[in-house]
């Protein structure tokens, strides 16, 4: 670890942290629709669509419309990837998206995974690329945001029956805010040297006289949403190590704070909505120090290097004239520190781009990206699924610190029931479930042991990254597994939508019934949800469940793998 | 819950294609071929007129008179349509015994690398495959080699080297770095090789 090294990372905190305050005023204003710029088009698209924007939507009606959206959304996208081969905007001349990568990549898109099986400058024609995946990740994150929003308005509201129109939520998230953002951000990295044009690939001579054939394409406007909307679906296989992609250090500066800034800034407008500004900030507090906790482990184990491959010569000491550490997979221009600080990001948010390969961290340094996955994505989160299962967690906590004192356990003035809580459980259940049963069924069948890069521990670290990636709709990967084929396109497919949707619906049903109840005043015995002993309360919650769950799991790979690594066993 | 929503489902996965699909693209790539274009077309690098590559995609060098890039696993090396990394892991033997070990015993043959002292990156493959830069402490190994090809001496090459070193971007972000493409580029603009090779590619150009 270098001083340099923690410069940046601390440089990167308070940037977040300045920035959380007017995120967070500028998204509350979108939702609660004081902005208005483009209210003639936000009109005529309610027109055309036949949306009554003053309708206030019952929680079911909530969950429907989002559920019909990304429904119509997914198979326009399965469509036009199997019709590839007829539409425009494909110089490369590639050819249908076979059927059951078809699926996946709708599937993965639709629910803000962005787990990508293919190889994109192979598969995916600019037409696809732009029309719908870039498309996906502006409208699945809109999605999201939509659905934080109501449950915020759900716990903010006293015996209301709505919890505001999913449509103008829908429409205003991509209008307002991340149509702003994407243009400010595709432009910067187009001054640095991200492409954006629709030449077909370039062949060149090199300086010594070989071939080299350079791929090309609209990346910049992917790439901007692809953080902003914590979506991580890459232009090209290499994702945000591509140059073409993530071209210097001040894009990846960019990438990486655009990632943050709108899971970081709803915190802000959450607690405005529910009137305890000091909660919101707990919430973020919380979220912060778990960040730290997984960048520094990380950053302590990539610096380190690995001993078997220092053994056969590397010098693995950072100097000023090289970084030094483990290398393998990592980008000079990165280095070590922002690496690991960019692999803690991705997965604390559901993004999952990446700067570097995290197949090839060392065992506890890759074990960080899978815990913060592990963890339900709610380290600052995926746009607005990062607050949504934050807050899911918030109601475990509360539920269990009312067992422990032998009070109706109550969350800023609303009494948590047995309903509620069967909810919440759900929510947290569905998750580990399919983690660990697809993990498990991976490991015993054939189909599944034949798409491994690795052998030993570090293949069932593959199987168990990628049943936590698809889930947790994070999309990163141990990128050496190889998921072309029924087997794995079918169960990724599936994996993404049950994270997505079992979950997000038992979310909204909880919004729904928290926005019937009254609210009742503070009094001494109100559990308090701003001090330090809530932030230490809700951090424990969500590491103990984390662990309890997955320890095991985690033991039979990076675990193991470390502990053999020390002792210079290869597979 | 669903009756009556389903208009708006189709209707506005169409629009909101449309707007973030086709106009927001095409907004930034009007706005990009216009205030960028070098950028936006690939940063293309010319030597003579003819363009030899990008300066932010790595390629490959194998002569001694050039410095050489990490190792690759893009394709067969350096491929720009098939980024990717080896994907291999800590424990994995193909990596530490025959990727690394065979470029350990390369860049120790050729440079006079010392066990212990192989700068990092110099072994390993980077995450694109495509990775344009080396560590500074990689290309100093890589001087006497270079100087001794160009029958220059090992200071000319070391200050010429110096000057291409780049820093951290603003001074804190980032790693130092040299990128090997256009430093071979410069070196071959200021110190024109003298041996055979450089007659035959002279002739080629």
């Amino acid at each position: 670890m270098s001083l340099n090294g923690w410069l940046q990372i601390i440089f990167y905190s308070a940037v977040l942290l300045l920035l959380t305050k007017p995120m967070g005023i500028y998204a509350l204003k979108v939702y609660d629709g004081s902005i208005g710029w483009l209210r003639p088009i936000e009109r005529l698209f309610y027109r055309i669509a036949g949306v009554d924007a003053e309708e206030d939507q019952h929680w079911t009606r909530y969950a429907g419309g989002l559920l019909l959206f990304s429904l119509a959304s997914m198979l326009l996208t399965y469509l036009a990837l199997r019709l590839q081969h007829l539409l425009p905007l494909n110089p490369q001349k590639l050819g249908a998206v076979p059927d059951r990568q078809a699926f996946e990549t709708a599937a993965s898109f639709t629910t803000n995974t962005n787990w990508q099986s293919y190889v994109p400058e192979t598969t995916m024609s600019y037409f696809s690329q732009m029309t719908q995946l870039a498309f996906h990740n502006f409208a699945s994150a809109a999605a999201g945001m939509a659905a934080a929003v109501a449950l915020a308005r759900g716990i903010a509201r006293r015996t209301a029956g709505g919890l505001g129109n999913f449509w103008v939520d829908l429409v205003r998230g991509t209008l307002y805010l991340f149509l702003p953002l994407s243009l400010i951000w595709a432009l910067f990295h187009v001054q640095q040297g991200a492409i954006q044009n629709f030449l077909p690939s370039l062949d060149v001579h090199t300086l010594e006289g070989g071939k080299q054939t350079i791929a090309l394409g609209p990346v910049a406007s992917q790439e901007a949403i692809k953080e902003l909307g914590t979506n991580g679906g890459g232009f090209f296989n290499a994702n945000s190590a591509h140059p073409f992609e993530n071209p210097t250090p001040w894009t990846n500066f960019l990438q990486m704070l655009g990632i943050f800034l709108v899971p970081a800034g709803l915190t802000w407008t959450y607690g405005r909505m529910v009137q305890k500004p000091a909660h919101g900030w707990a919430l973020w507090i919380a979220m912060f120090v778990l960040f730290l906790g997984g960048v520094t482990t990380s950053y302590w184990a990539e610096a380190r290097g690995n001993p078997i491959h220092a053994a056969r010569g590397i010098d693995v000491v950072a100097s000023a004239a090289q970084s030094g550490g483990n290398m393998e997979g990592k980008e000079v221009r990165f280095g070590i520190a922002n690496s690991v600080l960019y692999a803690t990001i991705t997965t604390d948010a559901s993004c999952g781009c990446v700067n570097s390969m995290h197949d090839s961290f060392t065992p506890l340094g890759g074990m960080v990206p899978l815990i913060n996955m592990q963890l339900g994505e709610l380290i600052f989160g995926g746009v607005g699924a990062g607050l949504y299962g934050m807050l899911m967690m918030v109601l475990a906590t509360v539920f269990i610190a009312g067992l422990m004192v032998g009070r109706t356990p109550e969350y800023l003035g609303k009494k948590i029931q047995s309903r509620e809580i069967r909810m919440v459980m759900l929510y947290v259940l569905v998750f580990p479930l399919v983690i660990l049963v697809l993990t498990s069924v991976a490991v015993i069948a054939p189909e599944g042991l034949k798409g491994l890069n690795n052998a030993g521990p570090h293949g069932f670290s593959e199987i168990l990254y990628a049943f936590t990636s698809t889930p947790a709709n994070n999309g990163s990967g141990f990128a050496g597994i190889t998921g072309t084929t029924y087997f794995y396109n079918t169960l990724f497919g599936i994996a993404t939508l049950i994270g997505r949707f079992a979950m997000i619906v038992p979310m909204l049903a909880v919004a729904g019934f928290l926005a019937e109840k009254r609210i009742a005043p503070e009094s001494a015995g109100t559990f308090p949800v701003t001090t330090p002993l809530f932030v230490v309360l809700l951090i424990s919650v969500i590491l103990i469940v984390g662990a309890l769950t997955f320890f095991p799991a985690l033991s039979l790979g990076p675990i193991v793998e470390h502990l053999l690594m020390g002792a210079g066993r290869l597979f | 819950m669903f009756r009556k929503q389903i208009r708006p489902a189709l209707v506005l996965t169409l629009l909101l294609c449309l707007v973030t699909g086709a106009i927001y693209p095409g907004v930034v790539t009007a706005l990009a071929q216009l205030l960028f274009p070098k950028q936006a077309n690939g940063s293309l690098v010319t030597v003579n007129g003819q363009v030899v590559g990008s300066e932010l995609i790595g390629q490959g060098f194998t002569q001694p008179y050039y410095f050489h890039p990490r190792p690759s696993a893009a394709g067969n090396g350096y491929d720009a349509a098939a980024s990717s990394g080896t994907n291999k892991g800590p424990t994995d033997l193909n990596l530490a015994d025959t990727l690394i070990a065979a470029k350990v015993a390369e860049v120790v043959t050729q440079d006079g690398a010392q066990l212990g002292a192989i700068p990092a990156d110099m072994v390993t493959s980077s995450a694109s495959g495509l990775d344009p830069h080396i560590s500074p402490a990689n290309a100093a190994l890589q001087v006497v080699r270079v100087a001794r090809a160009r029958n220059v001496s090992e200071a000319a090459i070391k200050n010429f080297l110096a000057r291409h070193v780049e820093g951290r971007q603003f001074g804190f972000l980032g790693e130092p770095r040299v990128n090997v493409l256009l430093l071979n580029i410069a070196l071959d603009s200021v110190l024109p090789r003298t041996d055979s090779a450089a007659h035959q590619s002279g002739a080629r150009r």
